[in-house]
C-alpha cells in the first residue's frame, strides 16, 4: 500500500499514513469548509489497510483546532480503526492536547466514549 | 422604523472593536479574518485558553454564515452582495462579543428559534450529550455542514446565545446572533 503524506495548510492538517510501520499521524488545524473532500481519501485508505493491518496500529492525533465539519469525518476515521480493533488487532489512539486546553481534552473524551478503541490522553506541556 | 443595515452595523461597531466586517462571506475571507483576529489577540497578549475559544467560535460562526446564507435577497433594496453577511468582534471588560448577521427567509425563523431556545435551555452536561448524539447519528450535508456548529459554540462559551430577527422587507428578516466568550 502506498503511504499517504499531506503537508499542512492553514485549514488542513499534516497527514501521514504509513502501512509498513502501522503509524497514522494527523497534526495541526482541521477547519476546512467542507471536510468530506479532505477526509474521504483517508477513510478509503483505512478501508484497504483494514484488510491486512499490522498487529499494532498506532494513531497520533495532535490537533490544535478542528471544526464541527471535521469532527464527523474524524469519527469516520475512528470507526474504521474500531473495525480493525474489533478484528483482534491492537490499535492505540494517542490524543494530544495542549496544557490547559480543556476543550480539546473533552473532545478526545467524547470520541473515547463513542469508539471502542483504547485511547491515551496526552497533555503537551510547553 | 424599518431595519437599516448601515445603522445596525454602525451600532454594533461601537466600543473596543477587534474586527468588523460586512460583505461577501467567502472561503478566502474566512482565512483572512481568522488570521487578522489571531494577530490581534496576540497583540492583546490574551491567554491561550481564551484565544483558542475565540478562534474556534469564529470558525464555527463564519462557517455557519458561509453554509447558510440565503443566496438571493428578494426584496432587499440596497446594493448588497448575494453572500452578504456581517461579523463584528468587540472586546468588553472581561469578555469578547462575537456578532454575526445575515438575511434569512421567514420560513427559517421557526427552525432557528427552536434550535437556539433548545440549546439555551440545556445544561453543560446535556449539551455534551446533544453534541455526541448529533455527531454519532447525523450525516454531513453535501456542503459539509453537520448541524453541530451552534451546539459546539454553546458548549465552548458557557454563555447563552442571544439572537434577534429584524424584519427587513416582506418575508425577509435579518438574523442577528451574539455570542459571548
Amino acid at each position: 500500500m502506498k503511504p499517504i503524506f499531506i503537508e499542512r495548510t492553514p485549514k488542513t492538517p499534516l497527514v501521514k499514513f504509513d502501512s509498513e510501520k502501522g503509524v497514522i499521524e494527523v497534526k495541526g488545524r482541521s477547519i476546512p469548509e467542507n471536510s468530506i473532500e479532505f477526509y474521504k481519501p483517508l477513510v478509503d485508505w483505512l478501508e484497504h489497510y483494514a484488510k491486512q493491518p499490522l498487529k499494532l496500529t498506532r494513531v497520533d492525533v495532535q490537533l490544535e483546532y478542528f471544526n464541527t465539519s471535521s469532527s464527523k469525518c474524524i469519527l469516520d476515521v475512528f470507526k474504521k480503526l474500531e473495525s480493525i480493533h474489533k478484528a483482534k488487532n491492537d490499535v492505540l489512539i494517542n490524543w494530544y492536547y495542549e496544557e490547559d486546553d480543556e476543550d480539546m481534552l473533552e473532545a478526545g473524551e467524547d470520541y473515547e466514549s463513542i469508539i471502542r478503541v483504547p485511547f491515551k490522553m496526552i497533555e503537551i506541556v510547553d | 422604523m424599518s431595519f437599516n443595515i448601515t445603522d445596525y452595523y454602525n451600532e454594533l461597531s461601537k466600543g473596543d472593536v477587534v474586527l468588523a466586517y460586512k460583505g461577501s462571506i467567502t472561503s478566502d475571507l474566512i482565512n483572512d479574518i481568522l488570521e487578522a483576529v489571531e494577530e490581534k489577540l496576540d497583540e492583546y497578549d490574551e491567554n491561550g485558553k481564551t484565544k483558542k475559544k475565540i478562534y474556534n467560535i469564529l470558525v464555527e460562526s463564519l462557517q455557519n454564515l458561509y453554509h447558510h446564507i440565503e443566496e438571493r435577497h428578494e426584496g432587499v433594496e440596497e446594493d448588497l452582495d448575494p453572500k452578504f453577511g456581517v461579523l463584528v468582534v468587540v472586546r468588553e471588560e472581561d469578555l469578547y462579543k462575537v456578532t454575526t448577521g445575515n438575511f434569512v427567509n421567514s420560513r427559517k425563523i421557526k427552525f432557528l428559534k427552536e434550535k437556539i431556545d433548545k440549546i439555551n435551555s440545556l445544561t453543560k452536561e446535556e449539551l455534551k450529550d446533544m453534541y455526541k448524539f448529533i455527531l454519532n447519528h447525523q450525516r454531513l450535508s453535501a456542503k459539509g455542514g453537520g448541524g453541530l456548529g451552534l451546539v459546539d459554540i454553546a458548549r465552548k462559551t458557557g454563555y447563552k446565545l442571544e439572537y434577534s430577527f429584524y424584519n427587513y422587507n416582506g418575508n425577509y428578516y435579518f438574523f442577528d446572533l451574539t455570542i459571548k466568550v
